[in-house]
């Protein structure tokens, strides 16, 4: 038997691909979870159907998971696979230009019958010369029919049988990356406790994989990926929605208020919900409304009530959360609403992710109705930036809506857990005085106005949707509405004071380009003007956390450079609010709209390009 | 409960009411505020919300909580208020337009849910606010603004919906029977779940007299009937006409007739769990019939804000995760030491 051929890798990207029921997006992470246990730095990235099981075998019905892990910190999941595991043809052809030259292909050599072939609309009996893929390095492997042989004694119906294929692939490339199984065999002991022979079935499966890797050494390559050079502390893996869920969670526990989630489901924003439903041994209120309208209009209630109120959604419940939306405006109510973004118009990609809704997120409802809007950068901060929100809702009296996106959502990465003492204090406005107390009578500084609510005797008052006058009766004089209206704008405008300056990743005393991203791009904005100033180009970042209030120094980093461009998957709607905002400078642009996060090569040639024009 | 005594000044706020001179909105509020004024409860544990429409102006000329939210959407945001808060008394003011077209949708999952709020359905069969169109609860052939040749659509009836729905409350009544108003809203405030009042209200405006046929003085015994608990189902002037059920259907009996006596007459059970024969009733329409007033339903079912707080006090008490540090500690977590010099993520 031959050495096994060692590759020793400062960074990796693995994508796992098969049909939507073949179980991809666990087995990429429990992979995941296993590499960040063993201390990597790791980004994914989950590419699914909207379908729950699209046609089988076709190549709509692909479902994907990518992780990149390494050494040194990894901001993506990559922008191409170094090793694809592929269940069947589809997955070859849906995957052929997301590989890096030179990579590793596994592949289910069972389930590349003829009849599989003509599924995946392939010409002749070559998947891989009809996809340009003669220069990588094959691996066919008999998944199904080992994954067979293995559980003939389990006395189990084929379906089943086969349902556990995934498990073969997992041990397989467990075996190649050197993981560990045991964190696998603990989740699946778990999941199933109360199936003992889906246990047994599954563990036995994975260790077939693992073993098959090990006796087929003359084969297959191992790879060594050493454990990353982070902070020290404690670490776990989470993804976006959890983390915006435990923010929240931190928030009220913060501020010493009950947690109330007022939400209907839908892509990608209902894994918050779910993670919330989960925790009601702290004490969370979730509602699972009748519509989105309900969804938000019931945390307008518990708002009013005295609760920190959040709705999540994603674009199109936003649209239908717009008219309530201006409601907490008028009403100068606190209110958290997240939009985890995905593609658009209309239901639009639904499973695709897009940073197309922050012109709706900023003048998307009837009347100037001006709230603050903040974005998360990574899965792991969508904690900070949730808690940040219920802090600036709670400390200003006023709404605010949470941008992160389906990449951020679905996709993890290792966080360093933080203590609670440690995140800052969060002071509701409760009203204390029932003598001074009027409705809209407000903070000299912030202009927020104080809060009350049923229950409090003496501070009986009304409020609502009209226009109103300092005690919350109706008002239509003219003059009033005027100044509501400049108050109204003025106080999210005050909110700068609580957010930090921008900062310049690179040239902090300025140079020939200024990258501009926000939100959800910032990984692959950050790696790709960390790769291109280590090929010496003056190419620096500043990337956007807080959109509305901008950063107070917005302007002086914007004149420090020569050249700015502004890195958006929309067609322009950051470019253009700068445009406003900031009309003394030029803004070039990159865009992108594929559903797709950008990757680094496509941003280094547009920037490149600007950098030689 | 507490020393509270209030009367019915208590409950009025400082603003002007703006109601039109001899709208059946007055008739109303006045119900409403000596239904809470007798209920001994301390004020500021009363919420009134509302939704858009005349009858949604409602919280403005109430002293309490009030919060006059967006068109049909009150009793969504009212949903919110008890959640996050049981110990509240929470009432959602509505009219037809509000609740049954607009807001039909949060109208009905209310009541499915049976969250405990007191809903006070205006029922004027027609948009006020909006100056006179006609309304999901018009009938078929309503001359209006908006349907000058008649409409070609049939109304939803508000008690067919809360059945439907499974509702556990649903009483009627009428703006000129203060007492009656009174009676059934007391009612309504003791059930727990959701109750929907349906009040006939005159608008005096767009849609004078709408409801005279029922409340006209010179048959009003032969066209109401005014529904007790356990007691005959009986009305006309001299008591002497009742209801019976004959063939799956109900009947108009006269007693004397044809051997009918009292005895024969259907005695009302609002506590029926079958919502067969309330739903009968709730249809009964003129000419044929009497139009049924008083409470017609009130039967217990589990209720949701009751449910929710004791299904978090059962979680907690077996909870392994008590504060958000063991939960951000709980499952998979890892050391990462011997980098003193190790970065954070956010560096280039």
């Amino acid at each position: 038997m031959k050495e096994t051929k060692v590759i020793e890798l400062e960074e990796v990207a693995i994508r796992f691909s098969g049909d939507s029921g073949d179980g991809m997006q666990l087995t990429g992470t429990l992979f995941s979870d296993t590499t960040a246990l063993l201390g990597n730095d790791i980004s994914t990235f989950p590419d699914y159907p909207s379908e729950i099981r699209a046609p089988q075998g076709t190549v709509g019905g692909v479902s994907g998971f990518q992780v990149q892990f390494g050494k040194k910190q990894v901001n993506t999941p990559g922008d191409n696979a170094n090793v694809l595991v592929a269940m069947n043809p589809a997955a070859i052809k849906a995957n052929a230009r997301f590989l890096e030259p030179g990579g590793t292909i596994i592949y289910d050599s069972d389930s590349f019958t003829e009849k599989n072939l003509k599924k995946a609309n392939f010409e002749t009996d070559d998947p891989f010369t009809e996809c340009n893929l003669q220069d990588f390095f094959k691996i066919p492997v008999p998944i199904s029919s080992l994954t067979q042989e293995g559980l003939k004694d389990f006395g189990l119906d084929n379906k089943s049988v086969l349902r556990s294929k995934n498990m073969f692939a997992l041990g397989l490339v467990c075996w190649m990356f050197n993981r560990p199984l045991d964190y696998v065999e603990e989740f699946v002991k778990n999941k199933f406790r109360k199936k003992p022979v889906v246990v047994d079935s599954n563990i036995k499966v994975l260790h077939d994989g693992y073993n098959y890797g090990l006796t087929m050494q003359h084969m297959t390559p191992s790879y060594l990926v050493h454990p990353a050079e982070i902070e020290n502390g404690t670490y776990r893996n989470i993804n976006g929605n959890h983390a915006t869920a435990w923010g929240l969670l931190a928030a009220a526990e913060k501020s010493g208020l009950e947690l109330f989630l007022g939400s209907y489901p839908i892509t990608p924003a209902t894994d918050i919900l779910t993670a919330l439903s989960e925790r009601k041994d702290l004490g969370v209120k979730t509602f699972q409304a009748e519509d989105e309208i309900a969804g938000i209009c019931s945390a307008i209630g518990a708002s009013f009530a005295g609760d920190l109120a959040v709705t999540t959604t994603s674009g199109p419940g936003l649209a239908l959360k717009g008219e309530a939306i201006g409601l907490a405006v008028m009403a100068e109510l606190p209110l958290v609403i997240v939009n985890v973004q995905r593609g658009g118009p209309s239901t639009g990609l639904p499973t695709k992710t897009e940073q197309s809704d922050l012109m709706q997120a900023l003048y998307g409802r009837n009347g100037e109705s001006p709230v603050v809007v903040l974005a998360a950068s990574t899965p792991s901060d969508c904690f900070h930036y949730a808690y940040m929100s219920a802090k600036i809702a709670l400390e200003r009296m006023v709404p605010v809506i949470l941008l992160t996106d389906g990449f951020l959502g679905n996709g993890s990465e290792p966080w360093k857990i933080p203590a609670m003492a440690d995140l800052p204090s969060i002071t509701p406005r409760v009203a204390n005085d029932s003598e001074e107390f009027l409705a809209y009578k407000r903070d000299a500084a912030t202009l927020a106005r104080e809060w009350a609510f049923p229950g409090m005797a003496g501070f009986e008052h009304r409020i609502g949707g009209l226009e109103k006058n300092i005690t919350g009766t109706v008002s239509h004089d003219p003059e009033n509405h005027q100044v509501n209206s400049e108050i109204r704008e003025e106080k999210v405008q005050r909110v700068v004071d609580m957010i930090p300056d921008l900062e310049i990743c690179g040239d902090e005393d300025g140079g020939d380009v200024l990258v501009v991203s926000w939100g959800g791009t910032f990984g692959h904005t950050a790696s790709t003007v960390r790769e291109l100033r280590r090929a010496g180009k003056s190419v620096s970042l500043a990337h956007f956390n807080y959109i509305k209030p901008l950063p107070k120094n917005t302007k002086e980093v914007f004149s420090k450079f020569k050249k700015i461009i502004v890195c958006e998957l929309n067609l322009g709607q950051f470019a253009a609010y700068l445009r406003n905002e900031l009309p003394e400078f030029s803004y070039y642009q990159a865009n992108k709209l594929k559903g797709l996060p950008f990757t680094v090569s496509e941003l280094k040639e547009s920037i490149t390009k600007l950098l030689e024009d | 409960m507490t020393d509270v005594n209030y009367t019915i000044k208590d409950f009025k706020s400082e603003n002007e009411v703006r109601w039109c001179a001899g709208c059946g909105d007055f008739a109303i509020i006045n119900a409403v505020q000596r239904t809470m004024a007798g209920m001994g409860i301390p004020k500021e544990k009363f919420a009134v919300i509302s939704g858009i429409g005349c009858s949604s102006r409602f919280p403005y000329y109430m002293s309490t909580f009030g919060f006059h939210t967006i068109h049909g959407r009150a009793t969504a945001v009212a949903s919110g208020v008890k959640a996050a808060n049981p110990e509240l008394s929470v009432w959602v003011m509505t009219g037809d337009g509000d609740s049954m077209a607009i807001g039909g949708n949060h109208f009905i999952h209310l009541i499915r849910r049976n969250i405990d709020l007191n809903v006070v359905l205006f029922n004027n069969r027609i948009y006020g606010l909006t100056k006179g169109q006609y309304s999901p609860t018009s009938d078929r052939g309503f001359v209006s603004k908006t349907s000058p040749f008649g409409t070609v659509e049939d109304p939803f009836v508000p008690g067919q919906l809360v059945i439907g729905a499974r509702g556990s409350f649903y009483a009627r009544s009428i703006d000129g029977n203060l007492k009656l108003s009174q009676s059934v809203l007391e009612k309504a405030a003791e059930h727990k779940g959701t109750s929907v009042v349906e009040v006939l209200q005159n608008c005096v405006i767009f849609n004078n007299g709408i409801h005279n046929a029922i409340t006209d003085p010179n048959h009003r015994a032969d066209r109401q009937l005014v529904l007790e608990h356990g007691q005959p189902m009986l009305f006309g002037a001299e008591n002497e006409k009742g209801l019976v059920f004959e063939n799956g259907k109900l009947k108009v009996v006269k007693i004397g007739e044809n051997g009918v006596t009292e005895d024969d007459i259907l005695v009302h059970d609002a506590m029926e769990v079958d919502p067969t024969l309330h739903l009968a009733l709730i249809n009964m329409a003129l000419p044929d019939f009497p139009v049924a007033f008083g409470v017609i339903r009130a039967v217990p079912a589990p209720v949701y804000d009751v449910e929710m707080e004791a299904q978090i006090k059962e979680v907690q008490q077996t909870r392994k995760v008590t504060c958000v540090d063991e939960l951000l500690n709980s499952g998979n977590t890892w050391e990462v030491t011997g980098n003193p010099n190790g970065s954070s993520k956010k560096c280039i």
